[in-house]
Protein backbone atom coordinates (compact mmCIF):
# COMPACT_ATOMS: atom_id res chain seq x y z
CA UNK A 1 0.00 0.00 0.00
CA UNK A 2 1.44 3.43 -1.00
CA UNK A 3 1.41 6.41 1.23
CA UNK A 4 0.51 4.77 4.53
CA UNK A 5 2.22 7.14 6.69
CA UNK A 6 -0.65 9.84 5.39
CA UNK A 7 -3.30 7.36 5.27
CA UNK A 8 -2.55 6.17 8.84
CA UNK A 9 -1.98 10.20 10.07
CA UNK A 10 -5.47 10.79 8.54
CA UNK A 11 -7.79 7.93 9.47
CA UNK A 12 -5.94 8.41 13.02
CA UNK A 13 -6.97 11.88 13.48
CA UNK A 14 -9.89 11.56 12.71
CA UNK A 15 -10.72 8.85 14.47
CA UNK A 16 -9.07 9.45 17.66
CA UNK A 17 -10.67 13.46 17.54
CA UNK A 18 -14.20 11.23 17.26
CA UNK A 19 -13.32 9.31 19.74
CA UNK A 20 -11.53 11.49 22.40
CA UNK A 21 -14.70 13.90 21.53
CA UNK A 22 -17.34 11.53 22.72
CA UNK A 23 -15.11 10.56 25.58
CA UNK A 24 -15.33 14.33 26.77
CA UNK A 25 -19.15 14.42 26.21
CA UNK A 26 -19.85 11.66 28.10
CA UNK A 27 -17.50 12.69 31.00
CA UNK A 28 -19.34 15.85 30.65
CA UNK A 29 -22.81 14.39 30.86
CA UNK A 30 -21.87 12.03 34.08
CA UNK A 31 -20.68 15.03 35.82
CA UNK A 32 -23.65 17.27 35.35
CA UNK A 33 -25.81 14.54 35.46
CA UNK A 34 -24.99 13.60 39.37
CA UNK A 35 -25.33 17.67 40.15
CA UNK A 36 -29.50 17.23 38.57
CA UNK A 37 -32.45 15.74 40.18
CA UNK A 38 -34.10 13.10 38.22
CA UNK A 39 -36.63 14.87 37.40
CA UNK A 40 -35.03 17.94 35.65
CA UNK A 41 -33.22 15.52 33.45
CA UNK A 42 -36.42 15.06 31.00
CA UNK A 43 -34.50 16.41 27.86
CA UNK A 44 -37.63 17.71 26.07
CA UNK A 45 -39.57 18.82 28.53
CA UNK A 46 -39.55 20.12 32.26
CA UNK A 47 -42.14 20.16 34.88
CA UNK A 48 -42.30 24.14 35.53
CA UNK A 49 -41.00 25.86 32.47
CA UNK A 50 -41.18 29.18 34.60
CA UNK A 51 -38.59 27.76 36.76
CA UNK A 52 -36.26 26.45 34.05
CA UNK A 53 -34.18 29.49 33.80
CA UNK A 54 -30.80 29.22 34.42
CA UNK A 55 -31.64 31.44 32.53
CA UNK A 56 -31.20 35.60 33.08
CA UNK A 57 -34.51 37.05 31.83
CA UNK B 1 -36.91 34.32 27.41
CA UNK B 2 -37.72 31.28 28.27
CA UNK B 3 -37.33 27.69 27.23
CA UNK B 4 -40.55 26.51 25.14
CA UNK B 5 -41.16 23.10 25.83
CA UNK B 6 -44.31 20.96 24.09
CA UNK B 7 -46.86 19.65 26.96
CA UNK B 8 -46.89 15.92 27.39
CA UNK B 9 -49.21 13.62 29.16
CA UNK B 10 -47.32 10.69 28.66
CA UNK B 11 -45.58 9.28 32.26
CA UNK B 12 -41.81 10.11 31.73
CA UNK B 13 -39.02 7.54 33.25
CA UNK B 14 -36.88 9.24 35.39
CA UNK B 15 -33.05 8.42 34.89
CA UNK B 16 -30.89 7.92 37.88
CA UNK B 17 -28.82 10.60 38.81
CA UNK B 18 -24.81 10.29 37.39
CA UNK B 19 -26.10 8.17 35.35
CA UNK B 20 -25.30 10.46 32.04
CA UNK B 21 -26.82 11.64 29.03
CA UNK B 22 -27.35 8.43 27.43
CA UNK B 23 -30.57 6.72 26.65
CA UNK B 24 -31.60 3.20 25.48
CA UNK B 25 -31.48 4.73 21.59
CA UNK B 26 -28.33 6.46 22.17
CA UNK B 27 -26.31 3.68 23.53
CA UNK B 28 -27.87 1.65 20.20
CA UNK B 29 -26.60 4.38 18.35
CA UNK B 30 -23.39 4.48 19.76
CA UNK B 31 -22.99 0.45 19.37
CA UNK B 32 -23.88 1.16 15.27
CA UNK B 33 -21.64 4.20 14.60
CA UNK B 34 -18.86 1.39 16.25
CA UNK B 35 -19.94 -0.95 13.90
CA UNK B 36 -20.52 1.15 10.85
CA UNK B 37 -16.69 2.81 11.64
CA UNK B 38 -15.50 -0.78 11.61
CA UNK B 39 -17.33 -1.71 8.78
CA UNK B 40 -16.45 1.34 6.98
CA UNK B 41 -12.75 0.60 7.27
CA UNK B 42 -13.20 -2.68 5.90
CA UNK B 43 -14.33 -1.13 2.94
CA UNK B 44 -12.17 1.79 2.55
CA UNK B 45 -8.86 -0.15 2.85
CA UNK B 46 -9.43 -3.86 1.65
CA UNK B 47 -12.57 -4.19 -0.66
CA UNK B 48 -12.06 -0.91 -2.77
CA UNK B 49 -9.24 -0.62 -5.16
CA UNK B 50 -6.74 1.88 -4.81
CA UNK B 51 -6.57 4.77 -7.60
CA UNK B 52 -4.56 5.32 -10.66
CA UNK B 53 -3.27 8.52 -10.52
CA UNK B 54 -3.67 9.09 -6.87
CA UNK B 55 -2.56 5.63 -5.78
CA UNK B 56 -3.70 4.41 -2.06
CA UNK B 57 -4.36 7.90 -0.83
CA UNK B 58 -7.12 8.24 -2.22
CA UNK B 59 -8.91 6.48 0.44
CA UNK B 60 -8.82 9.65 2.33
CA UNK B 61 -12.27 10.83 0.40
CA UNK B 62 -13.78 7.87 3.25
CA UNK B 63 -12.90 10.21 5.49
CA UNK B 64 -12.56 13.76 4.25
CA UNK B 65 -15.43 14.16 2.39
CA UNK B 66 -17.89 13.18 5.20
CA UNK B 67 -15.96 15.30 7.53
CA UNK B 68 -16.57 18.67 5.05
CA UNK B 69 -20.92 17.35 4.86
CA UNK B 70 -20.78 16.77 8.81
CA UNK B 71 -19.64 20.31 9.20
CA UNK B 72 -21.50 22.12 6.83
CA UNK B 73 -24.38 19.96 8.85
CA UNK B 74 -23.85 21.85 11.49
CA UNK B 75 -23.87 25.04 10.81
CA UNK B 76 -26.68 24.75 9.11
CA UNK B 77 -28.28 23.57 12.44
CA UNK B 78 -26.82 26.03 13.81
CA UNK B 79 -27.90 28.68 11.81
CA UNK B 80 -31.75 27.05 11.83
CA UNK B 81 -31.50 27.44 16.06
CA UNK B 82 -30.27 30.86 15.47
CA UNK B 83 -33.12 32.19 13.58
CA UNK B 84 -35.36 29.94 15.62
CA UNK B 85 -33.63 31.65 18.99
CA UNK B 86 -34.85 35.44 17.66
CA UNK B 87 -37.68 34.30 16.21
CA UNK B 88 -39.46 32.41 19.24
CA UNK B 89 -37.20 33.58 21.89
CA UNK B 90 -36.44 30.35 22.61
CA UNK B 91 -33.04 29.66 24.74
CA UNK B 92 -34.27 25.79 24.21
CA UNK B 93 -32.86 26.33 21.01
CA UNK B 94 -29.99 28.08 21.80
CA UNK B 95 -28.84 24.89 23.20
CA UNK B 96 -29.10 23.00 20.11
CA UNK B 97 -27.33 26.16 18.22
CA UNK B 98 -24.18 25.63 20.24
CA UNK B 99 -24.52 21.61 20.08
CA UNK B 100 -24.40 22.22 15.79
CA UNK B 101 -21.76 24.49 16.62
CA UNK B 102 -19.34 22.88 18.67
CA UNK B 103 -19.83 19.49 16.40
CA UNK B 104 -19.75 21.43 12.82
CA UNK B 105 -16.36 22.95 14.19
CA UNK B 106 -15.14 19.26 15.52
CA UNK B 107 -15.74 18.45 11.92
CA UNK B 108 -14.77 21.15 10.07
CA UNK B 109 -11.16 20.65 11.56
CA UNK B 110 -11.03 17.58 10.59
CA UNK B 111 -11.99 18.52 6.92
CA UNK B 112 -9.29 21.12 7.19
CA UNK B 113 -6.46 18.33 8.93
CA UNK B 114 -7.23 15.58 6.73
CA UNK B 115 -7.49 18.10 3.14
CA UNK B 116 -3.67 18.83 4.46
CA UNK B 117 -2.41 15.77 5.14
CA UNK B 118 -4.31 14.37 1.64
CA UNK B 119 -2.76 17.48 -0.20
CA UNK B 120 0.81 17.23 0.48
CA UNK B 121 1.44 13.85 -1.79
CA UNK B 122 -1.65 15.07 -4.48
CA UNK B 123 -0.49 18.74 -4.94
CA UNK B 124 3.21 18.38 -3.08
CA UNK B 125 2.06 21.02 -0.68
CA UNK B 126 0.32 20.98 2.52
CA UNK B 127 -1.52 24.66 2.26
CA UNK B 128 -1.46 27.28 -0.36
CA UNK B 129 -2.40 30.52 1.05
CA UNK B 130 -4.05 31.46 -2.16
CA UNK B 131 -6.31 28.62 -2.85
CA UNK B 132 -9.79 29.98 -2.61
CA UNK B 133 -11.51 26.45 -0.95
CA UNK B 134 -8.83 26.29 1.67
CA UNK B 135 -9.29 29.55 2.31
CA UNK B 136 -12.69 29.95 2.50
CA UNK B 137 -13.06 26.50 4.41
CA UNK B 138 -10.29 28.52 7.40
CA UNK B 139 -12.69 30.89 7.56
CA UNK B 140 -15.48 29.18 8.12
CA UNK B 141 -13.64 27.27 10.62
CA UNK B 142 -12.27 30.23 12.58
CA UNK B 143 -15.73 31.67 12.54
CA UNK B 144 -17.26 29.28 14.60
CA UNK B 145 -14.28 29.25 16.03
CA UNK B 146 -15.00 33.00 17.47
CA UNK B 147 -18.69 32.22 17.98
CA UNK B 148 -17.67 29.61 20.36
CA UNK B 149 -15.51 32.05 21.85
CA UNK B 150 -17.86 34.73 22.18
CA UNK B 151 -20.09 32.76 24.35
CA UNK B 152 -18.19 32.50 26.83
CA UNK B 153 -17.64 35.80 27.73
CA UNK B 154 -21.32 37.13 27.65
CA UNK B 155 -22.55 36.64 31.04
CA UNK B 156 -26.50 37.01 30.19
CA UNK B 157 -28.00 33.99 28.52
CA UNK B 158 -30.42 36.40 26.93
CA UNK B 159 -27.86 38.54 25.19
CA UNK B 160 -25.68 35.90 24.64
CA UNK B 161 -28.26 33.87 22.73
CA UNK B 162 -29.45 36.69 20.74
CA UNK B 163 -25.83 38.00 19.79
CA UNK B 164 -24.06 34.54 18.63
CA UNK B 165 -27.24 33.77 16.94
CA UNK B 166 -26.62 36.96 14.78
CA UNK B 167 -22.73 35.67 14.30
CA UNK B 168 -24.16 32.21 13.30
CA UNK B 169 -26.32 33.62 10.55
CA UNK B 170 -23.72 35.56 8.97
CA UNK B 171 -21.19 33.01 9.10
CA UNK B 172 -23.61 30.29 7.71
CA UNK B 173 -23.37 32.56 4.43
CA UNK B 174 -20.02 31.41 4.24
CA UNK B 175 -21.69 27.61 4.09
CA UNK B 176 -22.24 27.76 -0.20
CA UNK B 177 -19.13 29.95 -0.68
CA UNK B 178 -17.10 27.07 0.83
CA UNK B 179 -19.09 24.68 -0.95
CA UNK B 180 -19.29 26.01 -4.38
CA UNK B 181 -15.78 27.87 -4.41
CA UNK B 182 -14.30 25.18 -6.74
CA UNK B 183 -16.96 25.75 -9.54
CA UNK B 184 -16.78 29.94 -9.12
CA UNK B 185 -13.16 30.14 -8.72
CA UNK B 186 -12.16 26.77 -10.67
CA UNK B 187 -8.49 28.81 -11.81
CA UNK B 188 -7.75 30.05 -8.09
CA UNK B 189 -7.98 26.74 -6.13
CA UNK B 190 -6.04 23.59 -6.41
CA UNK B 191 -8.86 21.44 -5.22
CA UNK B 192 -10.59 19.09 -7.62
CA UNK B 193 -13.89 19.99 -8.82
CA UNK B 194 -16.73 17.87 -6.88
CA UNK B 195 -16.42 13.75 -6.64
CA UNK B 196 -19.73 13.21 -6.91
CA UNK B 197 -21.21 15.42 -9.64
CA UNK B 198 -18.13 14.79 -12.20
CA UNK B 199 -19.77 10.88 -12.06
CA UNK B 200 -15.71 9.17 -12.29
CA UNK B 201 -15.92 7.21 -9.05
CA UNK B 202 -16.53 3.79 -9.18
CA UNK B 203 -19.29 1.51 -8.45
CA UNK B 204 -17.80 0.56 -5.09
CA UNK B 205 -15.66 3.64 -4.39
CA UNK B 206 -18.45 5.57 -4.72
CA UNK B 207 -20.75 2.81 -2.65
CA UNK B 208 -18.12 3.30 -0.06
CA UNK B 209 -17.99 6.75 -0.01
CA UNK B 210 -21.69 6.72 0.72
CA UNK B 211 -21.23 4.44 3.62
CA UNK B 212 -19.25 6.43 4.89
CA UNK B 213 -21.90 9.72 4.71
CA UNK B 214 -24.30 7.60 6.40
CA UNK B 215 -21.80 6.40 9.33
CA UNK B 216 -20.80 9.97 9.89
CA UNK B 217 -24.07 10.81 9.20
CA UNK B 218 -25.20 8.43 12.74
CA UNK B 219 -22.04 9.66 14.80
CA UNK B 220 -22.96 12.89 14.18
CA UNK B 221 -26.33 12.39 15.39
CA UNK B 222 -25.16 10.19 18.85
CA UNK B 223 -22.99 14.04 19.09
CA UNK B 224 -25.78 16.24 18.39
CA UNK B 225 -28.26 14.03 21.52
CA UNK B 226 -25.28 14.29 23.55
CA UNK B 227 -24.09 17.80 23.48
CA UNK B 228 -28.01 18.89 23.29
CA UNK B 229 -28.37 17.03 26.33
CA UNK B 230 -25.42 18.56 27.91
CA UNK B 231 -26.36 21.97 27.48
CA UNK B 232 -29.33 21.17 29.49
CA UNK B 233 -27.95 20.03 32.02
CA UNK B 234 -25.48 22.69 32.49
CA UNK B 235 -29.17 25.08 32.55
CA UNK B 236 -30.24 22.85 35.11
CA UNK B 237 -27.75 22.57 37.04
CA UNK B 238 -27.50 26.43 37.13
CA UNK B 239 -30.93 26.54 38.45
CA UNK B 240 -30.74 24.14 40.94
CA UNK B 241 -27.31 25.75 42.79
CA UNK B 242 -29.91 29.21 42.28
CA UNK B 243 -32.79 27.84 43.73
CA UNK B 244 -30.21 26.17 46.60
CA UNK B 245 -28.43 29.40 47.40
CA UNK B 246 -32.02 30.75 47.64
CA UNK B 247 -33.29 28.67 49.70
CA UNK B 248 -30.10 28.58 52.18
CA UNK B 249 -30.23 32.55 52.55
CA UNK B 250 -34.22 32.47 53.04
CA UNK B 251 -33.41 29.80 55.94
CA UNK B 252 -30.62 31.67 57.64
CA UNK B 253 -33.32 35.20 57.05
CA UNK B 254 -36.19 33.00 58.71
CA UNK B 255 -33.45 32.21 61.42
CA UNK B 256 -32.21 35.60 62.23
CA UNK B 257 -36.02 36.47 62.12
CA UNK B 258 -37.27 33.98 64.82
CA UNK B 259 -33.79 34.88 66.78
CA UNK B 260 -34.35 38.05 67.01
CA UNK B 261 -38.50 37.50 68.79
CA UNK B 262 -37.40 34.86 70.87
CA UNK B 263 -34.78 37.43 72.16
CA UNK B 264 -35.76 41.00 71.66
CA UNK B 265 -33.59 42.82 74.11
CA UNK B 266 -30.89 41.83 72.31
CA UNK B 267 -29.61 44.14 69.75
CA UNK B 268 -32.95 46.29 69.50
CA UNK B 269 -32.15 48.18 72.66
CA UNK B 270 -34.74 51.09 72.35
CA UNK B 271 -33.47 52.71 75.37
CA UNK B 272 -30.04 52.97 73.83
CA UNK B 273 -28.83 56.39 73.03
CA UNK B 274 -28.64 56.83 69.66
CA UNK B 275 -25.35 59.08 69.06
CA UNK B 276 -23.82 56.64 71.19
CA UNK B 277 -21.91 53.83 69.34
CA UNK B 278 -21.70 50.33 71.35
CA UNK B 279 -21.59 46.96 69.78
CA UNK B 280 -25.36 46.55 70.67
CA UNK B 281 -25.76 49.10 67.96
CA UNK B 282 -25.26 47.06 65.12
CA UNK B 283 -27.47 44.40 66.24
CA UNK B 284 -29.28 41.82 64.21
CA UNK B 285 -27.50 43.31 61.12
CA UNK B 286 -24.21 42.00 62.51
CA UNK B 287 -25.67 38.80 62.65
CA UNK B 288 -26.94 38.09 59.36
CA UNK B 289 -28.66 41.08 58.55
CA UNK B 290 -32.71 40.58 59.98
CA UNK B 291 -33.37 43.86 58.88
Amino acid sequence: MTHLGYLIAGWGIVLVAMALYAVSLARRGRELSARVPAERQRWMTTPDDADTAGFVR
Amino acid sequence: MAITTAPTDKPVKLVEPGSGTGSRTSRMLGVACLVGVAVLMVFAFVLTEADLVQQDVVRMIYIHVPSAIAGYTGFVITAIASVMVLWKKSLWWDIVAVAGAEIGLLFTGLMLATGVIWGRPTWNTWWEWGDVRLMTSLMLFLVYVGYLAYRRVVPSAEVRARRSAIIALVGVINVPIVNRSVEWWASRTLHQQSSLSDGKLEDLTLFTLAMGFVVFAMIFAWMLIHRFRIGWLEVQADTVGLQAAMAERRAQMEADIDDAVAHPGIGADTNADPNKSGPDDSGPNERGGAA
